[in-house]
């Protein structure tokens, strides 16, 4: 931003930014390092909000669920383009949405991947769209059962849990960036009538 | 046996291991940021405790969320019980859960359909 003609594009900007995320409804928006203590303060923030608004008890639990879920996706998964080993990148990287409608509330999140991992999430994702909550709860028990913790701490489950607490399909969507690179964009819905 | 007291914080659950006033219980909530490294300490005692149990071991859960991650550990702990229970002693899992939460419920019924071990659901009021 130096040079008033910076300037005064950022402050359009920064008015289009507030337009946009009015019209989408955005209750909460934040891109960079997804850290525990970044996780902690979202989910605190967010059911500071919903307790005030008198939000229904089991909405409350759900989406504090689901955003927790979310945010360790990207903090676990999330690649940096260029970084060339996974110590330089400890905590992933991404974009994370809460929105707020009259129905419903969507936690959306987006981050970089390797490319060659499209399949296999498109594979996982579309296989679990395709289960009813009795499927989920088989898969989940059976998922618990063999699984074991990866090197990053995650259990595998994040997406079944999420699709079996939400009651929502799993909507999701690549961008290619580059030869290497992805971006992988997720989306779920909790139901504001429990 | 040395007894294990943790207190929770909004991120990690209280635990209390006490084999010699028959205290064994996990409430609160559960996402630590390492979860393996939180749960480690909690999975040795009971290998130490699994050589030499009490008669009865009233094990209760009382906690009002936990993620995934923790999930798995959770189940860890169960098979430790599960364990116990097998070479002959006497095990009970208290699975608590408010009585609002269904979500909570249907976690103790998961569980309980994984191990063989005799599994209680007890719900209670948040007021």
């Amino acid at each position: 931003m130096d040079g008033k003609i910076d300037v005064k594009e950022f402050l359009e900007f920064v008015y289009s930014f507030y337009k946009t995320m009015r019209d989408h409804q955005v209750a909460l928006v934040y891109e960079g390092d997804v850290t525990h203590q970044i996780t902690k303060a979202f989910t605190s923030l967010t059911e500071a909000n919903m307790e005030s608004q008198m939000e229904d008890p089991s909405t409350q639990k759900k989406v504090f669920h689901v955003m927790v879920e979310c945010l360790q996706n990207i903090s676990k998964h999330a690649e940096v383009i260029g970084a060339e080993t996974v110590s330089q990148h400890k905590d992933g990287t991404g974009i994370f949405l809460l929105s707020k409608g009259s129905e419903n509330y969507n936690v959306t999140t987006g981050n970089v991947l390797l490319k060659d991992k499209v399949p296999v999430m498109t594979e996982m994702l579309d296989s679990i769209n395709l289960l009813d909550k009795e499927g989920l709860k088989t898969l989940y028990k059976q998922r618990i059962k063999e699984g074991r913790l990866s090197n990053k701490g995650g259990a595998g489950l994040g997406f079944i849990d999420i699709a079996k607490k939400t009651g929502s399909k799993l909507y999701y969507h690549f961008l290619s960036i580059n030869d290497e690179y992805s971006f992988f964009v997720f989306s779920t819905q909790i139901s504001r009538n429990n | 046996m040395e007894v294990i007291k943790i207190i929770g914080t909004d991120d990690t659950p209280s635990v209390t291991l006490d084999a010699n006033n028959d205290l064994f219980e996990i409430s609160g909530r559960s996402l630590p940021e390492d979860v393996a490294a939180f749960y480690e300490p909690i999975l040795d005692w009971l290998d130490r405790y699994a050589e030499g149990p009490n008669d009865k071991t009233v094990f209760n859960f009382k906690l009002v969320y936990f993620n995934t991650a923790s999930s798995k550990l959770l189940l860890d702990i169960l098979l430790k019980l599960e364990e116990i229970f097998e070479a002959g002693n006497d095990v009970l899992i208290r699975w608590h859960f408010p009585d609002d939460d269904e979500d909570m419920e249907e976690a103790g019924e998961e569980y309980a359909d994984i191990v063989e071990v005799p599994f209680e659901q007890v719900s209670y009021s948040m007021d």
